[in-house]
């Protein structure tokens, strides 16, 4: 077993963190109780070297889990809220999963067979835990892939919180608060951040509107609160953005414009506002505070930085102790993409940046790959569902600029048959399209609208058309 | 009602039931994060409308905020028609 290159996460929550909690919409779980005790009732044991795979239905128990697990367990593989159910089984094969953590309902069916089946509560029961030999546990985070199959990339805690400093004794009370969900990888930074530094964390909540989620953030005091730009678009339009005066908002996930910015700086003149380059593959490259789009040049090749940075045929290339160790299960294919660092241990972000003065600007993603308010999506993933219907010949997906999530996926597609003039089945054909991508699809993966056109651009190598950023 | 009111108010109706959200009586004083749909409802939404109507006023301009109610949503797309039809 490797030697531990850090404490396990239990013995490095604050231990004066007697006033801190998570909160979630309807609870609240003090810290120091957490140290002192137990979720798992006496199933910790048998947990002890396995590869477990989160398999609970909120956020809160995903936290507990971690905590409690970070150094028993040999493997943790972090489940999305939006992992469709039919891919729960290749991430079990490929994570040699043996073990599953569920919530009181019980594991989800492809999780039925695992040897050992563990139920996390929210209700914690005081135990003397003591961790003999702890794992070097890894951590597994799941991101979008091209072929609907999600990649998983490695980390370990020691990766994860490697940009995170400590806070500065004697300053004022912090409350994290965020609008990611935990089990990504932002949401997940602003977690760690939080039980490190010993400070409470308000967590988010799928089902939970954004007003209702801003006032729990104002009641509960939040004083640092972290989402996407999209995010905070969304959460401006929002009364109820006057509940909270956070002294400290962060953008991350996506291209913060200069247009969000300044809206943050109108409407919380007191707060500090920065946006952060992060990714789950490069983890937290840096930090921009002055209030600016972009970044400043001298950022690139700067000796002795904590965060190697350089630019590559327009992309920007991050190396750090905080990037991922690599993917697993693609350790054998081949190809561009199948490595997460490059010879020199870098990783290609396929964020394309330019140069403009003494700054850089992001302009775009290679590939195609489409930001739906933070959120990955792959073009073909989403060409193959809807390929899958019997009248599609071919069909290519885009993106399109939106006010809201600043972009948003939209499809033409190509029918086998041209529909003829008094046997028009558009519409219904879109419907049932829209259908089977509803099925298979997270909802920001399924197109805002589909256009049947009658044919698409296709270069000589066979390969469609694309219009990079 | 205008016929923009009407497109806007079944695309509505229609994002709404795709999402499975029950919508409030739908006012020109509901403030549209009260409808019940999220972030991505009111995205799909905006491109919906790009398609039916042949633009989005929001992208088309920096100037033009997204809007609190229904009423000035619908405002929005009625001046931008306006501002497209003096233009042709």
């Amino acid at each position: 077993m490797p030697q531990r290159r850090s404490k396990p996460l239990r013995k490095l929550i604050n231990a004066e963190a007697s006033g801190s909690f998570l909160w979630p919409a309807d609870a609240s779980v003090a810290l120091g109780d957490l140290v002192r005790g137990t979720s798992f009732g006496g199933a910790l044991g048998a947990l002890a070297g396995r590869s477990v795979v989160l398999a609970t239905p909120d956020q809160l128990t995903t936290a507990l889990a971690l905590i409690e697990l970070d150094g028993v367990a040999r493997r943790l593989v972090l489940c999305p809220p939006d992992l469709p159910a039919d891919q729960l089984g290749y991430v079990i094969a490929t994570a040699q999963t043996d073990a599953v953590v569920a919530g009181a309902g019980g594991p989800p069916a492809a999780a039925r067979d695992l040897a050992v089946q563990a139920t996390c509560s929210p209700a914690i029961v005081p135990a003397d835990v003591t961790l003999a030999d702890p794992h070097d546990t890894e951590w597994i985070m799941l991101t979008s892939g091209t072929t609907g199959a999600p990649k998983m990339v490695v980390h370990t805690l020691a990766s994860l919180t490697a940009a995170i400093k400590p806070i500065a004794s004697g300053s004022a009370p912090v409350v994290w608060g965020t609008f990611y969900d935990m089990r990504r990888y932002g949401g997940l930074q602003i977690f760690l951040r939080a039980v490190l530094g010993g400070t409470s964390f308000v967590l988010s909540s799928a089902s939970e509107p954004m007003s209702d989620h801003l006032a729990r953030l104002g009641l509960r005091g939040v004083t640092h609160l972290t989402g996407t730009p999209s995010h905070w678009r969304w959460a401006l339009l929002n009364p109820s953005a006057r509940a909270i005066s956070p002294r400290y908002v962060r953008l991350s996930g996506e291209i913060a414009d200069q247009a969000i910015l300044d809206a943050l700086r109108e409407f919380y003149p007191a707060a500090g506002i920065g946006h952060a380059y992060a990714s789950t593959e490069a983890g937290v490259g840096f930090e921009v505070n002055d209030g600016r789009e972009g970044f400043p040049a001298s950022m690139i090749g700067s000796e002795g930085a904590a965060v190697d940075m350089k630019v590559v045929d327009g992309s920007l290339r991050i190396r750090s102790v905080r990037t991922a160790a690599h993917y697993l299960g693609r350790e054998a294919s081949a190809g561009p993409g199948a490595a997460l660092l490059d010879a020199d241990g870098f990783v290609d972000t396929g964020d394309i940046v330019e140069l403009r003065g003494d700054r850089y600007y992001f302009v775009g993603r290679r590939g195609g790959i489409i930001n739906v308010g933070g959120l990955k999506v792959h073009p073909e993933e989403i060409e193959a569902v809807i390929n899958r219907h019997p009248d599609v010949q071919m069909s290519l997906v885009k993106s399109r600029k939106n006010p809201i999530t600043g972009a948003i996926v939209v499809a033409d597609v190509v029918l086998r048959t041209q529909p003829g003039d008094g046997n028009d089945r558009s519409a219904e054909l879109k419907r049932e399209i829209l259908q089977v991508c509803r099925d298979r699809l997270p909802q920001h993966k399924v197109p805002a609208a589909i256009r049947i056109v009658p044919s698409l651009d296709v270069f000589a190598t066979g390969k469609m058309t694309r219009h990079h950023a | 009602m205008s016929s923009i009111k009407s497109t806007i108010i079944s695309q509505i109706e229609q994002v709404a039931e795709e999402q499975k959200v029950k919508l409030p009586p739908l006012t020109d004083e509901l403030v549209l994060l009260d409808s019940g749909l999220d972030s991505l409802g009111f995205a799909i939404l905006v491109a919906r409308l790009e398609d039916t109507l042949g633009f989005d006023p929001f992208t088309a301009s920096d100037d033009v905020y997204f809007p609190v109610t229904l009423g000035d949503f619908i405002g929005v797309y009625e001046n931008a028609a306006k501002t497209l039809e003096a233009a042709s």
